[in-house]
């Protein structure tokens, strides 16, 4: 079953992730295309969200992890010894399922990252922040009040707002976690368009529940159970072609 | 019967109860404390009682009650002032020996520098060995003069006469310590610098001396003459009068006037007699500056302790035992972090600093005794815990996906406690801070052996160099309270300054826990907004 994915920038090579002694991840090898968008789909506990937290290393919080294999952005080991998780987690943006906005004004919440890398001027983070929120499609919604508290936002707003955040950092790929399983259906449909207008310059990764969202917007879908990598193809492939059994029955909704 | 136990009616009730006991009791104390502490600047009616046996009081009506055990008889407390005439300040009256009760308009009360409140009938001024007739009004400009005369000798007591004592006191800590030293040529002129200082100083101090005993000559000048309730003449010197006032002629506003002034008199002033009368603002300020340290002391203490405590010691079985220990830090009882801070603080490093620093003073201590340092820095100890347990709350109030937001951002652990967990927790924070001031605010125990004096000479606060006296003694509106009520020589006519001083404690312990609580309430709507 094995596919050519042009342009790799994330390979993920024979990975397995234990809590504990439970096996959550099973042996994952696939490979992530730059500039498009690949998306995780598959049954609650099949280990899609923690592959995605593997990618920036946000497993390393949790106690008694423990990981077996590689991955690889553009060719380096990020789990080598020598590498800097907060560096990493620099190049690797996320965005998690719940919007978790900190409380403190939207500005303040845009120039986080930048902030945290040490820019003082207040002109260039001005600039910043405005280009983030431009790309967050979230700008003429909040540019007469970007220093009223962000938590006075919608929940769909909180969440471009999470996106604008990753995205000020000017990472290289963007993880997103379920963004929209918390949204209505408008805020999820404006975060989709705003999502294929941020892969022109950036690599996204997104896992999610719901099955036309991925068919909608990504470019490669991965089918996970049962922290099994079942099916890795080009999404129009998965959605109308299954190879295997599992992957149609799960997306004709026989099963999941 | 066991039905009606079945349906938790009676239970219900029983809870009921108790809370409405605990809420009557605690409404009846502020009451209480309300009612005898703001009645007592108000002027009362002056009454004049001829007995029957010919005998004249005359005062203030204190209270009137029945009498135990006599069926409707009843007698009256009379605040009759003259100490100096009679050796008492009150008498009770009982109304079965009254005669006449009248109420005399010209009936004058004077509020003197000492021996209290003189009661009489303004007769004249005197002048020579003749009385001249002298009108209320006359009189009163006369005080305002005399007033005048009063500020200027607090002034060259005070000041002129403080500020040379003062430089007086550093010249010779010198020119001890210059002694101690090995003589040379250096230190011999040193010596003779200071000696040359000494001499101009003491000139100095004679001048003022000679000023002062010119002013007190002067202040003797004018005297009244009063005529009290039996008939003595007796003469007063018009610069100890503070205050005149007719009670029986004044109308609602004028005692309203009169009450504000006094009102001001008593946060503003310094006390008098033995803090039976005049003000408590030592006291106030004393509080209020041994609560400011301390809260200086115990946020950062209580804050770092917590945060290692919450965010970095893990959760094991020595970071459940640290906790348990700081929670029993607040039930130990209060004088023993008195014992404590007297131990350690006091002669331990109170003791260390005066034998590097100022050795040319001992045996007189500097530091070694009770100061207001010591008693803020054990009352920060007793409160350390309030504000580690609120911190503890505060930090976990930042929740794990904000945390997480923050580390997926490429912030360290340390960036994202600085800058995001932090200030979630300061509601938290603040909370636990103003608690603990309202709690220090009102504890006595501890500050009587570190560091409280029933009355200290000056604040911790004046204008000479370094400006702040950490090492002074204050003066404490607790202990103020027990002092007066309590300690005082004239214990009944005390009683009304216990409940103001009383008042204006629970009212400044009521004032921080209100604060805190709308504080908290203002932060908290800022950090968890409505969205989501």
């Amino acid at each position: 079953m094995e596919i050519l994915i042009p342009d790799q920038i994330v390979n993920v090579i024979n990975l397995s992730l234990y809590y504990g002694k439970t096996k959550a991840l099973k042996e994952i090898t696939l490979d992530v295309s730059k500039s498009k968008i690949t998306s995780f789909i598959g049954p609650s506990g099949c280990g899609k969200s923690t592959l995605i937290r593997c990618i920036n290393r946000m497993n390393d919080l949790i106690e008694d992890v423990k990981i077996e294999g590689e991955i690889k952005i553009d060719g380096c080991d990020i789990y080598a010894p020598d590498v800097d998780v907060t560096e990493l987690r620099k190049r690797v943006g996320m965005v998690f399922q719940k919007p978790n906005p900190f409380p403190k004004s939207i500005f303040e919440n845009v120039i986080y990252g930048p902030r945290v890398l040490g820019v003082k001027n207040k002109s260039v983070l001005k600039d910043l922040c405005e280009k983030a929120l431009k790309r967050a499609a979230l700008w003429d919604d909040v540019k007469e009040r970007l220093h009223v508290n962000a938590l006075d936002l919608s929940g769909g707003q909180q969440q471009r707002l999470c996106i604008a955040r990753a995205i000020a950092m000017e990472p290289e790929i963007v993880l997103l976690d379920e963004p929209c399983s918390a949204l209505d259906p408008i805020a999820t449909s404006k975060i989709e368009d705003m999502l294929v207008e941020l892969k022109k310059h950036y690599t996204v990764i997104i896992v999610t529940h719901n099955m036309q969202q991925a068919a909608r917007i990504s470019d490669y879908t991965g089918f996970f159970m049962l922290g099994k990598l079942m099916e890795f193809n080009v999404t129009t492939e998965i959605f109308t072609n299954p190879r295997e059994k599992a992957t149609e029955d799960y997306i004709t909704g026989r099963f999941g | 019967m066991k039905k009606i136990l079945k349906t938790g009616t009676p239970y219900i009730w029983l809870t009921a109860c108790m809370l409405t006991i605990s809420l009557l009791m605690i409404g009846g104390l502020i009451l209480l404390i309300m009612v005898k502490g703001l009645g007592v600047f108000w002027p009362h009616e002056m009454v004049r009682f001829v007995l029957k046996d010919g005998s004249v009081v005359m005062g203030e009506i204190a209270k009137t009650e029945s009498i135990p055990h006599i069926k409707d008889t009843y007698r009256t407390k009379l605040k009759i002032g003259n100490r100096d005439a009679f050796g008492l300040d009150f008498q009770w009256v009982d109304h079965e020996a009254v005669a006449r009760r009248e109420y005399p308009p010209d009936a004058l009360a004077f509020e003197r520098r000492e021996w209290g409140n003189l009661y009489g009938f303004l007769k004249g001024l005197k002048v020579g060995e003749n009385t001249k007739p002298i009108s209320e009004q006359e009189l009163e400009a006369l005080i305002k003069e005399s007033y005048a005369l009063y500020k200027k000798i607090r002034h060259v007591e005070k000041r002129a006469i403080g500020n040379i004592n003062y430089v007086m006191e550093k010249n010779r800590l010198t020119l001890r310590r210059l002694q101690a030293l090995p003589s040379n040529a250096d230190t011999q002129e040193k010596v003779n610098d200071i000696q040359v200082d000494v001499n101009r100083l003491e000139s100095l101090y004679h001048t003022q001396e000679n000023l002062l005993a010119e002013l007190y000559q002067e202040a003797r000048k004018q005297e009244v003459v009063v005529t009290i309730s039996d008939g003595r003449e007796r003469t007063l010197p018009v610069f100890q009068i503070i205050r005149m006032y007719a009670p029986n002629k004044m109308g609602v506003f004028a005692k309203v006037g009169f009450y504000i002034s006094k009102f001001w008199e008593f946060v503003s002033a310094e006390p008098r007699e033995a803090n039976t009368e005049g003000g408590i603002f030592p006291a106030i300020f004393g509080t209020v500056m041994m609560v400011f340290i301390m809260s200086i002391a115990v946020v950062p203490l209580g804050v770092l302790t917590a945060v290692y405590l919450k965010e970095y010691a893990g959760d094991n079985i020595i970071s459940r035992l640290v906790r348990i220990s700081v929670s029993n830090l607040a039930g130990v009882p209060s004088i023993v972090f008195g014992v404590f801070g007297l131990g350690f603080f006091i002669y331990f490093i109170g003791g260390g600093i005066d034998s590097l620093f100022y050795s040319e003073s001992l045996p007189t201590p500097t530091f070694g005794t009770g100061g207001i340092l010591w008693a803020s820095l054990t009352l920060s100890l007793l409160t350390v815990p309030v504000v580690v347990v609120a911190t503890e709350e505060g930090l976990s109030s930042a929740s794990k996906s904000v945390r997480e937001g923050s580390y997926a951002l490429g912030a360290t652990k340390f960036e994202t406690l600085w800058r995001v967990v932090l200030p979630q927790a300061t509601p938290g924070i603040l909370t636990g801070t103003i608690l603990s001031m309202a709690r220090a605010v009102g504890e006595v125990a501890p500050l009587m052996i570190t560091g409280v004096v029933k009355l200290a000479p000056s604040l911790p606060l004046d204008s000479h160099y370094p400006f702040v006296h950490l090492e002074r003694k204050f003066m404490h509106l607790g202990f103020h309270i027990y002092d007066v009520g309590f300690q005082s020589p004239n214990v009944e006519a005390a009683v009304p300054m216990v409940y103001t001083t009383t008042l204006v404690l629970v009212i400044t312990v009521l004032t921080l826990n209100i604060s805190a609580i709308l504080l908290r309430n203002r932060l908290r709507k800022w950090y968890n907004s409505s969205a989501m």
